[in-house]
């Protein structure tokens, strides 16, 4: 590597100011600081540093969100095979036909929204920040298989330049990029994003009479009555194994519980995401079921859902998981974080029980949300405040 | 018997190089110097030119607004050099020692609470204290509200700061520190050290690093309020006083030699600001890529090998400057021998009390806050850290107040800055909001 590092540095100056090519410093500096770790040592106060850095947390993350990808994948291909009657279950077959099938978006998501950061990155002269590394998977994970990428990329476009380059860029921005995305998506195109046409990909084959490719909540969210069944694409009844381990149609990301347990996992072991958060979510999203479920009413049908139910459908583990632990959009202080996890979780429930216009509360809730940690942090360090001011007075 | 005190949050870096018991005595420093800067509050003025003789003891800086206060030569010599740097700046003065036996002169034992004042300010050991709020030498004008001494330094690698049979001396500085403040002299050991005090209020402190620190231990037992000054003080400056009180200058030190660049490391006795190059005479490195650390890894001052040591006097440090390593995809590292707090580095497999060889790289590219809830897990006090940066980088003085910038000096963010993935350099954004801070109320 030795050599490579020589030929690098021999570029260099050339894209140092004064040189050539000093229009493309960031571009050229995020391609160097990714292939070699700076050799930049402490200038002023510790001597020695901790290994992490911002490129590995953002790594961790992806690897967290692998599970995901490739059973994502692999489910797309399989909904594709059971909509139009294939009996092949060859598990490289299906897995590759949801590859090619979302490999667009993916490369979409990336190009555009990476091609925005090194722009800005470049016109204000800073190093290229890592954040949209994550953001570029999470987006076409939360997204119906059919997208069109046109839509996509002026999704991505909007979400990154609005969302978070006009707040400063990573760590500065107050929503979620990924889901500020999504929300994009479903309001400007929302004939596409919703409904029962566009969370299987069929790709140009005819499906079975009887399909439909309706997700578990879009078919409770259209019965009525406290007796509907929730079916899968050919319309055999579907069992809570099939909803854990994410077998029925969905934005293609979201849909296995079992997978996102995994991510958990590493997101958990590793100390990257806090558990405060995620615990507390969880609680709120429970807790939101119970309530719901006691008071199941037929003018709602989604309440007749069991909590255990509710927590393994939809996006609610997912948002959970990877949407409301997103650092920058969280709450920062400690007691808040259960504050803003409860919340997240119980309102997800609550949205998706009692506004059958959306289907699915998760994205809306975590928003929501993002707009309301600032309070919650402002809320809990004014306490701080207090317990200062009140030992000032009681010295007096 | 004393009360005990668990500090939990914190981390005990576990960096390789641990000094043995073994004492050496350094007799090859022929130059030593005293670095004002060390003592930052007064502005440091000298009269000497180079070729006056001295004596140990004699003033060779003094405050320009508070001339009482001073900083002394701890060698019997000649002055060598008024190192100056942009705009006269003094960045040291540096004494050729003399070969001529130290003659030990005895003065008179001090009891008034006016004569211990007067002998603390002239013999330099005022300077050797610190007043909180704003770390600084202490404020002649201002009486402490209490007087914190800590017994024992828990940052990497660091020694003893005295030991047991010190203790005679170091009551005797705590009777003279008793009168000096209409409070209590607090004195803060670690859980089983065997010290104790009639006079003092002695606690034990258990847990990580920053245990040791005087900041976590004022924190743990009777915080710092707006308008309040404490001063603090470590007990080897402490034992110095109780020496002056009976009429013998102290200026001898022990430093221990520490760090994985250091061949057996271990403790050297020698003379406060004896040269770099004569404490590690003895002691196998490399001539290259080192970086020679004047303290711990934490708050340490880096030196040249034809360097001095700086105040505390206590530690040095040596670890590998790492500017070399051009380290392939170092983000996707498997190494076992990365240390990381967050688990996402092999290492942790192995388990993070193994020693490890830390360079001086930062690892990464500096970035906006990103993660939360980092600083918090190593910072044992009832403030909010990032908020407090936050008020610092804003300079905004009313949210600091209220944030708790008076309980805090710049090594309490030590380990926030160490652990810190964005990299940003939380000590120097301390010290500089708290010299803003003075300068504004000032």
């Amino acid at each position: 590597m030795k050599g490579l590092k020589k030929q690098i540095d021999k570029v260099k100056p050339h894209f140092e100011k004064g040189g050539k090519y000093s229009k493309l410093h960031s571009v050229f500096d995020g391609f160097y600081t990714f292939l070699f770790t700076p050799n930049e040592t402490s200038k002023s106060g510790v001597h020695i540093h901790d290994s992490n850095d911002s490129k590995r947390t953002m790594i961790t993350v992806v690897i967290a969100l692998l599970p995901c990808v490739l059973f994502g994948m692999w489910n797309i291909g399989l909904q594709h095979n059971l909509a139009i009657g294939d009996p092949d279950r060859a598990f490289f077959r299906m897995f590759f036909y949801g590859f090619f099938a979302v490999l667009p978006q993916i490369l979409t998501a990336y190009i555009v929204g990476l091609g925005i950061e090194f722009i800005v990155a470049q016109i204000r002269g800073h190093e290229i920040q890592e954040g949209f590394l994550v953001s570029g998977i999470l987006i076409p994970m939360i997204c119906p298989v059919d997208t069109p990428c046109w839509m996509l990329a002026v999704a991505v476009a909007f979400a990154v330049i609005f969302a978070k380059e006009v707040f400063g860029g990573t760590g500065y921005n107050f929503l979620n990029i990924a889901l500020v995305t999504r929300a994009f998506l479903f309001f400007a195109y929302p004939s596409k994003m919703s409904g029962d046409n566009v969370f299987v990909s069929l790709g140009g084959d005819k499906a079975l009479d009887g399909f439909s490719g309706a997700t578990p909540l879009g078919q409770l969210a259209a019965s009525s009555g406290g007796d509907a069944q929730v079916l899968n694409v050919v319309g055999d009844p579907l069992s809570f194994t099939d909803m854990f381990f994410g077998f029925y149609p969905g934005s293609w990301g979201e849909t296995s519980t079992f997978c996102i347990l995994l991510g958990l996992g590493i997101l958990l072991a590793t100390g990257i995401a806090s558990w405060k958060i995620i615990f507390s979510a969880v609680f709120g999203g429970f807790f939101m079921g119970v309530v719901a479920h006691h008071f199941a009413n037929e003018l709602y049908p989604v309440t007749y859902l069991l909590p255990w139910e509710q927590l393994s459908l939809g996006g609610f583990a997912f948002a959970v998981t990877f949407m409301a632990t997103d650092p920058v959009t969280a709450c920062r202080t400690e007691v808040g974080k259960y504050i803003y996890g409860f919340l997240i979780g119980a309102i997800a429930i609550l949205i998706r029980c009692y506004n059958t216009g959306y289907p699915e509360g998760a994205m809306l809730a975590v928003l929501l949300m993002n707009c309301f940690a600032p309070l919650i942090d402002h809320i809990v360090v004014s306490a701080n405040i207090n317990r200062r001011m009140k030992r000032l007075v009681a010295n007096d | 018997m004393s009360e005990k005190i668990r500090i939990k949050k914190g981390l005990d870096i576990p960096l390789a190089g641990r000094p043995s018991e073994k004492v050496t005595t350094d007799t090859s420093s022929k130059i030593f110097a005293i670095y004002p800067d060390d003592f930052p509050g007064p502005v440091w003025k000298t009269s000497l030119k180079v070729g006056d003789v001295l004596k140990a003891g004699d003033v060779i800086f003094f405050d320009k607004n508070n001339p009482e206060i001073s900083l002394v030569s701890p060698v019997n010599g000649t002055v060598k050099e008024i190192n100056r740097g942009e705009r006269r700046h003094i960045n040291f003065l540096s004494i050729a020692k003399s070969d001529k036996p130290e003659e030990t002169s005895q003065g008179k034992p001090l009891t008034s609470p006016e004569e211990i004042l007067e002998a603390l300010k002239h013999s330099g050991l005022w300077a050797m204290m610190r007043q909180r709020p704003f770390d600084i030498v202490p404020d002649a004008e201002k009486k402490p509200r209490d007087i914190f001494v800590t017994a024992f330094d828990s940052a990497p690698l660091a020694g003893e700061i005295i030991s047991s049979e010190e203790a005679s001396c170091l009551e005797k500085g705590l009777e003279a520190l008793a009168k000096l403040t209409e409070g209590k002299v607090f004195l803060n050991i670690r859980y089983g050290q065997n010290l104790s005090s009639k006079i003092a209020i002695v606690t034990e402190f258990e847990g990580p690093h920053p245990s040791g620190n005087v900041g976590t231990q004022i924190a743990a037992l009777k915080p710092i309020n707006k308008g309040e000054t404490v001063w603090t003080l470590d007990a080897r400056t402490a034992v110095r006083i109780g020496r002056l009180c009976e009429g013998i200058a102290d200026f001898e030190t022990l430093i221990a030699v520490t760090g994985p660049e250091v061949s057996n490391p271990h403790l050297v006795k020698t003379i406060v600001g004896a040269s770099i190059e004569g404490i590690l005479k003895g002691f196998k490195y490399e001539e290259k890529g080192l970086r020679i650390i004047s303290g711990n890894v934490l708050t340490g001052v880096k030196v040249a090998l034809d360097g001095f040591i700086h105040y505390p006097y206590r530690q040095i440090t040596v670890i590998a400057e790492g500017d070399d390593a051009d380290e392939f995809m170092g983000w996707a590292s498997m190494s076992p021998g990365k240390f990381s707090v967050k688990r996402n580095f092999p290492a942790f497999l192995k388990g993070l009390s193994k020693p490890f060889l830390f360079d001086a790289r930062i690892k990464g590219g500096r970035r906006a806050m990103i993660l939360s809830g980092e600083y918090d897990k190593v910072f044992p006090f009832d403030i909010y850290p990032e908020y407090l940066l936050k008020a610092i980088m804003a300079k905004d003085i009313d949210r600091m107040e209220k944030l708790g910038i008076y309980e805090v000096a710049p090594e309490d963010f030590a380990l926030p800055e160490f652990v810190d993935t964005s990299k940003q350099e939380l000590q120097k954004t301390v010290r500089e909001g708290l010299d803003y801070l003075r300068k504004e109320l000032s």
